[in-house]
């Protein structure tokens, strides 16, 4: 009888209890920034792993042919202009140069709407033509001026920001966690050293000294990394110092002095572990100011060089074409903005969840 | 105060001298000078005779010290690329540069204090959850992106503004606001957060219960005292005005200095980059000390720090 009546309620915990993890782990994914994290995995993570695989075409050569083919949702459309001796430059969208327009009757191009009776093309007919070729599915994003994908473009593009971004958060914010630890355990003159260099560098606005920089050493992957990671350190260094300082007061510290540790062992095993976590925010915090900045200088010309597909490249490839194919412009900027703002939404939780008083940082 | 004062400016000093050593070593490592302005017709002969001119033939630090007292002296040399002197080519292009920067900076004033004040009052309302996606989105847009994608819907879609150059209030339009979105983003975070302090302070309870009416103890008692909090964050509004007006100048075609600095490191004239470049270190640890001054002024604390 007894075992009766206990079994169900044995059960019934236990089936509590299992509800109650589940329900833990349904919140746990319901607190994850959702949004902010399938944009970027589809947007930059997939991409760039798979790029060579998934990119429908080749990112570096073109059809010459296929050259500014709209997405695929645009549908060709036509025009209709006046015939001139000489097109004025401000009034291309009604008017058409003779020879311009002869050439297009030739070719098949055009045909003549008013005028023509005679065969032959003047000045003062309206000639009609295709201002636009229709997208297809063929290139889903449309193409740009050398006829390359824009879609596969921005696959590799994702690569490269991804890479351009990780290796120069790992360069620049491992040089500058190294010094800020040091500054804060050595004290003294190293510190004061090391933090009047984070004031200079502070000091400087960073697109400029970026420019100098590259414009010194010549544009280049390389290049690009090694001028972000010098303008990163610094902020990693300040951080990291105030945290260090913090840590090297307590206790263990002392004690572990005491039983004999060296200084490179205190620092790696006792006062970096403790650091961690601001390390994490901070990098996460970095990612999409990383990329602003990369993109922003291959924009200007002095980042990635141009046959290269990052995203600034492209869009700089797009700018002259703005009035007449904007889709070249348009979805590489697209891409910059989303995967920045999806990475700063993260960060934002990160450092939410992991460190919050980096609020104020 | 007079101590920190001192201080700080010495700092400046440093800052500035270190700057004008990294500027000029690098411009120097960048190549050299004269084979931008030389094809291979010209003689050996008068190659020689140009780096004497320009003192080429120096050793670097010897350079480096001619280059500085020149530069005290109010000199900062001629232009390879325009053959002008540098510093007629700055007074030429500065007010461009300023009054884009002063025109962005009203934009983002006229923007972001509202909204940011706003945002506070009607807390966690649409109106906040608005404000607060605007502001996320600006700290996310790269500048030339803003800048890019404002010109296609409003000067190629919609035809109302012109695409580039200098002109009238319409050219200053979009380039402007391209410029200040980023700020706009920052302002209002802080304006929101210091409102939402002061509007919890007794004073304007006080006054609450004294009868006077909301929207003059918002504006009139708190928004005032909110103003402190964002207006200690000029020097980075600065900084990123300067590096923006680079960007956004090229977008724009705006003839400026940051146009004039993009050009000149392109063509490799390195007597202008440096010249330009050091202008603006110059003007931004100025800021940067004025900004930290006033600071400490109404904040004891920080001059004991």
């Amino acid at each position: 009888m007894a075992a009766v009546t206990t079994s169900p309620e044995v059960t019934g915990v236990d089936t509590q209890q299992r509800a109650g993890r589940v329900a833990k782990v349904v919140r746990a994914i319901r607190e994850l920034p959702l949004i902010p994290l399938v944009v970027l995995i589809f947007l930059l993570v997939i991409p760039a792993i798979f790029a060579n695989q998934l990119a429908p075409h080749n990112q570096r050569i073109g059809v010459l042919d296929d050259a500014k083919l709209p997405p695929f949702w645009v549908s060709e459309s036509f025009e209709s202009r006046t015939v001139v001796q000489r097109a004025d430059k401000d009034r291309l969208d009604v008017e058409i140069g003779l020879t311009n327009a002869q050439r297009k009757v030739e070719r098949g191009e055009a045909t003549i709407l008013s005028g023509g009776e005679d065969g032959t093309v003047d000045p003062g007919d309206t000639l009609r033509f295709q201002a636009n070729k229709g997208g297809s599915m063929e290139y889903p994003l449309g193409t740009d001026k050398q006829g390359r994908d824009i879609l596969s473009r921005i696959m590799h593009g994702a690569r490269i920001s991804l890479m351009v971004s990780s290796l120069a958060i790992l360069l620049g914010g491992g040089l500058g966690t190294l010094l800020g630890m040091m500054a804060a355990y050595r004290g003294g003159k190293t510190d004061a050293i090391i933090m009047r260099i984070v004031d200079i560098k502070l000091a400087f606005p960073s697109i400029l000294l970026a420019l100098v920089l590259v414009a010194a050493i010549g544009a280049g992957f390389t290049t690009v990394i090694v001028v972000i990671a010098v303008l990163l350190w610094a902020r990693y260094a300040r951080v990291v110092r105030g945290e260090a300082l913090a840590i090297k007061q307590q206790d263990f510290i002392d004690r572990a002095r005491v039983s004999g540790a060296s200084n490179a062992r205190i620092m790696m095993r006792h006062i970096f572990p403790n650091l961690v976590n601001t390390v994490v925010v901070l990098a996460t915090l970095e990612v999409g100011h990383v990329i602003i900045l990369e993109s922003t200088l291959s924009f200007l010309g002095a980042g990635i060089p141009a046959p290269t597909p990052a995203w600034g490249v492209m869009v700089a490839d797009g700018r002259d074409l703005i009035t007449t194919a904007w889709w070249i412009f348009l979805f590489p900027c697209l891409a910059i903005v989303l995967t920045v703002l999806s990475m700063n939404l993260l960060g934002d939780w990160l450092r939410d969840k992991l460190d919050p008083k980096l609020r104020n940082v | 105060m007079q101590r920190f004062i001192v201080l700080r400016l010495l700092q400046g000093l440093l800052a500035v001298f270190a700057i004008s050593l990294i500027v000029f070593s690098l411009s120097r490592v960048a190549g050299d000078p004269l084979a931008a302005i030389l094809d291979d017709e010209s003689g050996k002969e008068q190659i020689e005779l140009l780096r004497k001119q320009w003192g080429l033939d120096e050793p670097l630090h010897v350079q480096y010290f001619t280059y500085m007292k020149r530069l005290l002296t109010g000199d900062l040399g001629t232009s390879f690329k325009w053959d002008r002197p540098v510093a007629e080519l700055i007074i030429e292009r500065l007010p461009a540069t300023l009054q884009l920067s002063a025109f962005a900076l009203i934009v983002t004033g006229a923007i972001a204090f509202p909204i940011g004040v706003l945002s506070a009052v009607k807390k966690d309302s649409w109106f906040d959850t608005g404000g607060k996606m605007f502001a996320i989105l600006g700290q996310s847009a790269p500048t030339f992106a803003v800048g890019l994608i404002l010109m296609w819907i409003f000067a190629v879609q919609l035809g109302w503004l012109p695409t580039s150059g200098k002109g009238g209030v319409k050219h200053m339009l979009l380039p402007g606001f391209a410029l200040g979105y980023y700020n706009v983003a920052a302002i209002m975070r802080l304006t929101r957060s210091s409102m939402l302090d002061v509007l919890d302070a007794e004073y304007v309870k006080l006054a609450r219960i004294k009868g006077i009416p909301e929207w003059k103890i918002i504006w009139k008692h708190c928004f005032r005292n909110a103003l402190i909090g964002p207006l200690t964050y000029f020097s980075l509004i600065f900084a990123i005005l300067i590096t923006g007006s680079v960007v956004i100048e090229t977008v724009f075609a705006w003839p400026g200095l940051g146009l004039m600095v993009i050009e000149a490191i392109n063509s490799k004239d390195h007597i202008t980059v440096q010249a330009v470049v050091m202008l603006f270190a110059l003007l931004y640890v100025a800021i940067n000390i004025i900004t930290d001054v006033t600071y400490a002024y109404v904040d004891p604390r920080i001059r004991y720090g």
